[in-house]
């Protein structure tokens, strides 16, 4: 082959190439785009065939109805409270977890971590009746109460507070930091507290930052326990609030539904804009290195 | 032991004295240590305990004790596996099985095989393709149950998107959503279009740490680009390709959300998985504890056999890395 029949080659791989990188956009940006893109039109704009991509005329107003259809102001606010107690709860234990067994001494602790490990096999969907039971029953016996625990949010909160996961990566991260700085803080005499607080922790922020992302996300987004746990509309976080106004909407409205949707993942896309290369460096090293 | 205690009786007097000094003092070093471990770990297996550990064993509990349905718990009457017979027998578990066998299969295998190919796509030196790795990877952050909530309007038989594209290549569209044997495929659509994302990330960074050397090496071998894919890329991929099919099978066996929202597991129970069963059964019309625990038990025990041969196989690998 000559050099001119093989730069053609070239090019026209290349022009495959990008035809594949705006197919594979367009297949993946096309239900977002038409998420948003709804969301703005009337009606009548809805039923139009041949579908029109852009709405003449944005209707913010089914954004004020799908507001006030269903209370979205209070579901934020579940979530919100949801999202920072949950995940909170999940990165104080992770990382005490996390550094007890990448630096402190004891006897089989080996045999401990898969202790921890072995609970990535029990993931909550396998049980949730025994935890709705034990909100449901055995609470009101070990505290004594008059009622239980459903439709609180300490029981949305607490069966995910634990996270073998964030223990497994972020022990991961603490034992690649190196070596001799810790040996260091040592010789100075730093306590454990001072150690983690002054050194490791900011050492290996990277790794708590990608894992407080991830349990962030994981706490949003999650539906079905507390679709089981929450009983009332007050009390329901935004993805089961939305499930709502669809039901309350008897999937005609898709205007309002689509301002609903948006509703919900606005906040992730927002987090997701400026810490996209945490989510995805962290979660790539995890799968590599892991 | 006993070899130690005779050199120690052998060690002069001050010797003896020095020893238990330092040794009573790293003990208390030791113990120190021991307890902040102790506190450390706390939490988090406090946790553990309360909400993985006791309740399964619960579940197993209530998987072999007899509903009562009043009282809303397990009655404590031992009824031995009748609740497993009776979901093993039962037609609609039957048909559950399947379509959880069928879901897993589709969504394990479309993700894999397109992630790899979007990834190659992404790896080479192309303008632009920071973006859309960004792009390709939000679906996988994004709410399952506002997603499906879209897709159930994409799939809308009068005025969805699809029914639209379709259209144009003169397709008439099935109606998704309302038959038994569509709503699973449509189901599967979604997972993927969601999951895609993830799957080509991972495989983008375990095409970026092949060495480029093995490439040339292939090429003065004189390996057109094929070869080279078949015998280099493929090979070094398969650690991480065995990472990303166990992990899509684990996440895969647990997909709830966009199958509530879309579906309801319906129509006549045309998608309900495995873990749809065991809500439906739970906390549906009709619940019974004793099937869904039961139920539950054999979801747990199926990702239990895909771990164990992940374990298996990893430690394969390790055997012949040396």
């Amino acid at each position: 082959m000559d050099n001119a029949s093989l730069a053609r080659q070239k090019r026209l791989g290349q022009v495959a190439s990008y035809a594949g990188l705006g197919l594979v956009v367009l297949v993946i940006g096309m239900p977002m785009f038409w998420m948003l893109s709804s969301s703005l039109k009337t009606l009548q704009e809805i039923y139009t065939f041949p579908p029109q991509w852009i709405p003449t005329n944005p209707q913010w107003s089914n954004y004020r109805e799908a507001w006030n259809t269903v209370p979205f102001g209070r579901f934020y606010i579940n979530s919100i409270i949801i999202t920072v107690f949950g995940a909170g709860l999940q990165i104080i234990c992770g990382t005490l977890c996390a550094y007890a067994f990448a630096f402190l001494k004891f006897p089989g602790k080996n045999w401990l971590f898969l202790l921890v490990l072995a609970a990535l096999m029990v993931p909550g969907e396998v049980v949730i009746l025994p935890n709705f039971l034990f909100f449901g029953n055995t609470v009101r016996d070990w505290f004594g109460l008059e009622g239980n625990w459903i439709n609180t949010y300490q029981a949305v909160v607490l069966p995910g507070a634990a996270t073998a996961f964030g223990t497994f990566l972020m022990r991961q991260g603490f034992m690649g930091l190196p070596r001799d700085v810790l040996d260091a803080a040592k010789v100075d005499g730093a306590g454990h507290l001072r150690t983690m607080f002054g050194i490791v922790l900011p050492m290996a922020k990277p790794i708590v930052i990608t894992f407080a992302l991830i349990s962030i996300v994981n706490k949003w987004n999650d539906y079905l326990w507390p679709l089981i746990i929450t009983r009332t509309v007050e009390m329901r976080p935004i993805t089961v609030g939305v499930r709502l106004l669809y039901d309350a909407e008897g999937n005609n409205n898709w205007g309002v539904i689509m301002a609903g949707t948006t509703f919900v993942v606005l906040p992730l896309i927002i987090v997701y804009i400026f810490a996209q290369r945490f989510i995805i460096d962290g979660l790539t090293a995890g799968a590599t290195k892991g | 032991m006993a070899s130690t205690d005779g050199t120690l009786g052998n060690s002069s007097y001050r010797g003896e004295r020095v020893e238990a000094v330092s040794r009573s003092w790293r003990d208390r070093m030791a113990s120190k240590e021991w307890v902040l471990f102790l506190l450390f770990v706390a939490p988090n297996f406090l946790f553990l305990f309360l909400f993985t550990y006791w309740p399964l064993w619960e579940n197993i509990r209530l998987s072999v004790q007899k509903t009562d349905l009043l009282a809303f718990t397990g009655s404590n009457e031992f009824v031995g596996l009748e609740n497993y017979e009776y979901i093993f027998n039962n037609r609609t578990f039957r048909l559950v099985l399947r379509n959880t066998g069928i879901f897993l299969v589709a969504c394990v295998g479309l993700t894999m095989v397109c992630g790899l190919l979007v990834a190659l796509l992404l790896n080479q030196k192309l303008r632009g393709r920071t973006a859309v790795r960004a792009v390709v990877f939000a679906p996988f952050l994004l709410s399952g149950a506002a997603i499906g909530i879209v897709w159930a309007y994409i799939f809308d038989p009068r005025f969805g998107l699809l029914v639209q594209i379709l259209d144009w290549f003169s397709i008439p569209s099935p109606h998704w959503l309302d038959r038994p044997e569509w709503a699973l495929p449509a189901v599967i659509i979604v997972y993927v279009w969601k999951n895609l994302g993830f799957a080509s990330v991972i495989f983008l960074a375990g095409l970026q740490a092949i060495p480029q050397d093995l490439y040339d090496a292939a090429k003065i071998d004189g390996a057109n680009a094929w070869w080279r894919f078949k015998s280099v890329t493929i090979p070094m991929l398969s650690p991480i390709s065995f990472f990303l099919f166990i992990t899509s099978i684990l996440a895969t066996f647990q997909a709830f959300d966009i199958i509530q929202v879309m579906t309801d597991g319906g129509p006549a129970y045309g998608s309900t998985t495995l873990v749809y069963y065991v809500y439906q059964q739970g906390f549906g019309q009709g619940a019974n504890f004793g099937r869904s625990a039961a139920a539950a038990i054999v979801l747990f025990s199926a990702m239990l056999i895909v771990t164990f041969v992940q374990m298996r196989f990893t430690e394969k690998k390790v055997h012949y890395d040396g």
